[in-house]
């Protein structure tokens, strides 16, 4: 892979430039480190399995495609017994992947429990020192607590629909907090109205203010206002210094993931506990 | 650690995806990362997503008779867009006579009924390695 053509965005290398991001971490640091820093932003779209995020990404995808490069990764389980993935979030891409505009990679979580996989921080990263100017990531579908994609995202879309509960589950804390706008997904089907007013009703009783767009991802309906207000919401961030915010959490939060991943794999050649806290004792007292 | 990623893929008219379905969780239960597109997939669509994926190994389920033109041009664009080196794989119902014209035109194994799931397995992961 070379240098010039990962600038460029060519995506055969960037393609490859992500297998060596997910399966070698020190290699994915220098490949990162020898490409100059560019700004990008993550769009991170989450909510339960079947909600219709990766159908919704579809067309969110292409309304960012015709403002500037997107990419788009989508996370699916992978097995905790065999290790094994079915990735099928591409499946409901056609439109997306057939626009040729739109870099579409499927990543397995890998083991990971917050909804993401753990080379997403640096995948990010790469892309957008391709770039990539924006960086839709999608969570596996997630329960009441898998919330790491608010360390990784500049924008957070909760992606709900019809049929998930009353507002009790709307007031646990957790997945329901980290949403910057709320999605109720599948308008169509009966009782949208009622969980768009819900969440309405939630939110109020917490004093939090935000926008809620109801969408139908099989026809589009709505996605455009969706869009819209991502780029509000980003532009507004912007000005008021919280993307930069974002930025300083996400190089922490990556720093810390390439940190937890190198004392795994040391823990895993049988270095001792003991050890590892040893060194990190000496490395303190040395300043 | 590098993971085994295997496309598995349905291209053009063909309705009859069960094979697929089953193929592909057994890949999935041997610990491969298996990117399913699901029905109806162009050439085009299945090199770039082999492409976008950088898929180990392509895989094509086709049960519609049309093995032929759908493997020429799949290994044509392949070559255009410079990822020839990824060996594609077809299962289904591929006559006996043309198992012998697919491969010297260069697809590297076909499945046909009554391969076992180990063989299957065992076949993708040799091929992987090699790649």
């Amino acid at each position: 892979m070379n240098r010039n053509d990962l600038l460029s965005g060519d995506e055969l290398s960037v393609s490859k430039a992500l297998t060596v991001v997910e399966s070698d971490r020190v290699a994915a640091r220098s490949l990162i480190g020898s490409l100059p820093e560019r700004e990008y932003y993550v769009i991170g779209i989450t909510g339960s399995s079947g909600a219709g995020k990766s159908t919704l990404v579809n067309w969110l995808s292409v309304s960012f495609s015709d403002a500037s490069r997107t990419a788009v990764l989508a996370i699916d389980p992978s097995s905790p017994f065999k290790g094994g993935a079915f990735l099928g979030d591409r499946i409901r891409m056609n439109r997306a992947s057939r626009s040729g505009k739109i870099l579409i990679r499927s990543m397995a979580s890998r083991g990971m429990v917050g909804g993401l996989s753990p080379s997403v921080f640096d995948a990010v990263e790469l892309l957008g020192r391709c770039g990539y100017h924006y960086i839709i990531v999608e969570t596996v579908g997630v329960g009441q607590a898998e919330t790491d994609i608010v360390n990784l995202s500049d924008v957070v879309v909760l992606v709900l629909a019809p049929g998930i509960g009353d507002e009790i589950q709307m007031m646990k804390a957790g997945i329901m907090e980290i949403g910057d706008i709320y999605t109720v997904n599948k308008m169509d089907i009966h009782g949208a109205d009622q969980l768009a007013n819900r969440i309405r009703s939630v939110l109020d009783l917490a004093d939090v203010k935000r926008e809620i767009v109801k969408t139908n991802s099989l026809t589009g309906t709505n996605v455009d206002r969706l869009y819209q207000l991502l780029i509000g919401e980003l532009n507004r961030r912007e000005k008021s210094g919280k993307i930069e915010e974002s930025r300083q959490r996400r190089r922490e939060i990556a720093e810390l993931n390439t940190a937890f991943s190198a004392l795994k794999e040391a823990h895993s050649r049988g270095v001792k506990l003991e050890a590892i806290m040893e060194c990190i004792n000496r490395l303190r007292e040395d300043g | 650690m590098k993971k085994t990623r295997i496309i598995v893929a349905k291209p053009g008219l063909d309705g009859h995806d069960r094979g697929a379905k089953i193929v592909a969780m057994a890949l999935r239960d041997a610990g491969m990362e298996v990117i399913y597109t699901g029905l109806r997939q162009s050439p085009s669509d299945i090199v770039n997503t082999a492409l976008q994926e950088d898929a180990d190994v392509i895989g094509l389920s086709i049960l519609s008779g049309a093995h032929m033109r759908i493997c020429d041009r799949l290994l044509e664009l392949m070559n255009e867009k410079g990822i020839a080196d990824k060996p594609v794989v077809v299962g289904g119902i591929i006559p006996h006579d043309d198992v012998e014209i697919l491969k010297k035109k260069g697809i590297a194994e076909v499945f046909g009924p009554g391969t076992s799931l180990k063989q299957l397995e065992q076949r993708i992961k040799e091929l992987a390695e090699k790649k």
